[in-house]
């Protein structure tokens, strides 16, 4: 049973049945646009989206996320005493999520499962989670996912797949967890599919026009692209806001923060932004990216450098184009990944020249 | 606008050449409709990558900030404004100044015109008070007058106040009713204004593009950055992100032009212009003042005079 047929008509009653065993999280309309919320019994995602304004990354990494308690109350036993907080990692299922989005969580996993160190917040998320992917027929101008290593079809990071159709989706069933989601929710009629998707896959990759050129980054001189005479000129008209990062579904960055009421405590992890002047603050007051030029910097050299570097998977970027369409101030990662692709430093154009 | 663009390039070619000035700030075209992108120019073969058109909301004012270059600066009614109060908060001189003027006719909504489409916008043009948009190789023609955002359609000072160039002659200025929405909130019971707030607030995700893309913000270290001690929480409680909102709004009384940089910055569209507003309102009824027309006066919240009329004080 590699793809299952699912008739439109059926839809809300399997995912009537899933809810008593998933929650279930799905793309809804907010005012002017969609994001993911965890929808309510008999609510439907609705599908008639091209992607959500956040990632889904906050359904596995909360922006704000309590991990810690305390109590600085002297006459209890327990008082300073950290006490780890018991998330919940009940089943649950993104519907919908983009290709690009579920690629990204596998990024962002590099980070947060290594062989070292595991956080569990995360890593407990993640287990409790499955991913139903939702193809993507209509991409936008902004997206390049298709030369990021990933596409409008790509199925890295996902459990199941589907394409939709007039009357109903085909699902291809990616994995074991896929596998239970689909009989869980009672859609078991097997069909064969993969002509359909190849030909629908070609279209929608067609689709995308724009893309990012990395071939270079991997064997450019890290020191020479950290001192290029490109980066102010990019910074100039970057005020520092978290757009980018908080919209990314790739950046990982979090800050721990403590939060005291009266004598009772808690510890939150919070989504930390590059961009921001308390970002590697020392608690000497020194920064060693004290200005907006390094701190734009640190992004773009995380991204498309030290991460490539790292990992040798390619960028940390999955091309959703959320940064290009929603910076105020138009940086653009397409361009600037080129001009570090690109790059060859002045002593070099010298000798060319010579 | 965009015929705006053959003057401003020849102004700051030759202010480049005579070496009046050391760069020109500008907008250079965007990677994306609706979007472009400020930009520095040191060389005067580089003055043709300016551009000018509706698409230019950011407010140039923003990054004067103790600058120590001669600078020349493409200016709005807006931005002009706000290198006044630069220049009187001492945030740049008057003397390290070419201020380029550019009479407005409003800025594009960006939020409301892609919203407006289902599709993707592909491009965007315009020719006097029409947009042309294109949306799935179709082309939608619009009236400019619909799709302003909402501060442009209220503004009364289109022409810049101070300027040493002019790239055309003055607009007329509009005379509208500027705070309608003001008086709608003003009436509401305190009930609703919660609600209303609450809601108005829930997609806050404290990007802080809002404060950033402002040019009255350039505090060394805002308060929400200070650490030593931390003045305000840092998570998404709704108390903390209202403070945030709150305070940053009472930083700027007496200060905003409204020139609506906030609210077009804002990646999830949260209306904050409102709390500006409403202090813009009180600080034009309360003391006659509407910010930045006059190198000559301090902003009232900043200054003392023994004639205030202090009634309230009992």
């Amino acid at each position: 049973m590699t793809f299952v047929k699912i008739d439109k008509k059926q839809w809300a009653q399997g995912l009537a049945t899933l809810q008593k065993s998933y929650r279930l999280f799905g793309p809804s309309k907010e005012k002017d646009y969609y994001n993911y919320k965890a929808l309510d019994v008999g609510e439907q995602p609705d599908f008639g989206f091209s992607n959500t304004r956040l990632s889904p990354k906050a359904i596995l990494f909360p922006q704000s996320e309590t991990i810690i308690e305390f109590s600085l109350d002297e006459n209890a036993a327990d008082h300073h005493i950290m006490k780890s907080i018991e998330t919940d990692s009940s089943p649950r299922a993104i519907l919908g999520i983009r290709p690009c989005d579920a690629k990204a969580v596998r990024l962002v996993n590099l980070n947060f499962d290594t062989p070292e160190y595991q956080d569990p917040y995360w890593v407990k998320a993640l287990d409790a989670t499955t991913f139903v992917g939702l193809a993507c027929d209509d991409p936008k101008s902004t997206c390049f996912c298709t030369s990021t290593g990933c596409g409008p079809y790509n199925e890295e990071g996902l459990d199941l797949l589907l394409i939709e159709e007039d009357a109903q989706y085909l699902a291809k069933v990616l994995t074991d967890k896929g596998r239970a989601f689909a009989e869980a929710a009672g859609w078991n009629t097997a069909t064969d599919g993969e002509a359909d998707i190849d030909a629908r896959k070609a279209t929608a990759e067609a689709k995308i026009t724009a893309s990012v050129s990395m071939e270079n980054l991997k064997n450019q001189d890290l020191m020479d692209l950290h001192g290029a005479s490109f980066w102010e000129d990019i910074a100039f008209a970057c005020i520092n806001c978290g757009t980018c990062t908080f919209t990314c579904p790739t950046c990982w960055c979090f800050d721990l923060q403590d939060e005291v009421h009266g004598k009772t405590g808690k510890r939150m992890k919070n989504w930390d932004s590059c961009m921001f002047p308390l970002f590697t603050l020392h608690t000497t007051g020194h920064n060693p990216r004290g200005t907006k030029t390094q701190r734009l910097r640190q992004r773009f050299m995380h991204k498309l450098k030290y991460f490539v570097d790292k990992y040798d998977t390619g960028i940390m970027c999955v091309g959703c184009g959320r940064c290009v369409s929603q910076c105020p101030v138009n940086i653009d990662i397409r361009r600037v990944c080129d001009l570090m692709n690109n790059y060859k430093t002045d002593e070099a154009a010298c000798t060319v020249q010579d | 606008m965009s015929e705006y663009n053959d003057k401003i390039r020849e102004i700051s070619q030759r202010l480049l050449k005579e070496c009046q000035v050391d760069m020109v700030i500008g907008f250079r075209k965007g990677s994306m409709p609706m979007m472009n992108e400020p930009c520095f120019i040191k060389n005067a073969k580089d003055a043709a990558q300016l551009v000018w058109d509706s698409n230019c909301g950011i407010n140039l004012a923003n990054y004067l900030t103790n600058r120590t270059e001669k600078i020349g600066i493409i200016a709005k009614g807006c931005d002009s404004r706000n290198i006044v109060t630069h220049i009187i908060e001492n945030k740049i001189s008057r003397e390290q100044l070419v201020i380029i003027g550019v009479p407005c006719q409003g800025m594009i909504d960006k939020h409301k015109t892609t919203s407006m489409f289902a599709g993707d916008i592909q491009d965007v043009t315009e020719d006097g008070g029409k947009i042309k948009i294109t949306v799935n190789g179709q082309v939608n023609e619009l009236d400019k007058a619909d799709v302003l955002q909402k501060n442009c359609a209220v503004c009364t000072h289109r022409n810049p106040v101070i300027y040493d160039e002019m790239v055309a002659d003055p607009v007329e200025e509009q005379n509208v009713d500027r705070y309608e929405d003001v008086r709608q909130i003003e009436a509401m019971n305190p009930e609703e204004k919660w609600n209303y707030f609450e809601e108005l607030l829930s997609p806050c995700i404290r990007c802080y593009a809002c404060k950033n893309a402002c040019p009255l913000c350039y505090c060394p270290t805002c308060f929400v950055d200070e650490s030593k001690p931390q003045w305000v929480g840092k998570g998404q409680d709704p108390t903390d992100v209202r403070t945030f909102h709150f305070l940053r709004a009472f930083h700027c009384g007496g200060r905003c032009t409204d020139c609506g940089a906030c609210e077009r910055a804002c990646p999830v569209g949260i209306n904050m212009r409102v709390f500006t507003k409403k202090l813009e309102k009180d600080s034009f009824e309360q003391f006659g003042w509407e910010a930045g027309l006059t190198l000559d006066e301090r902003p009232p919240l900043d200054t003392y005079r023994p004639d205030d009329p202090d009634e309230f004080i009992k």
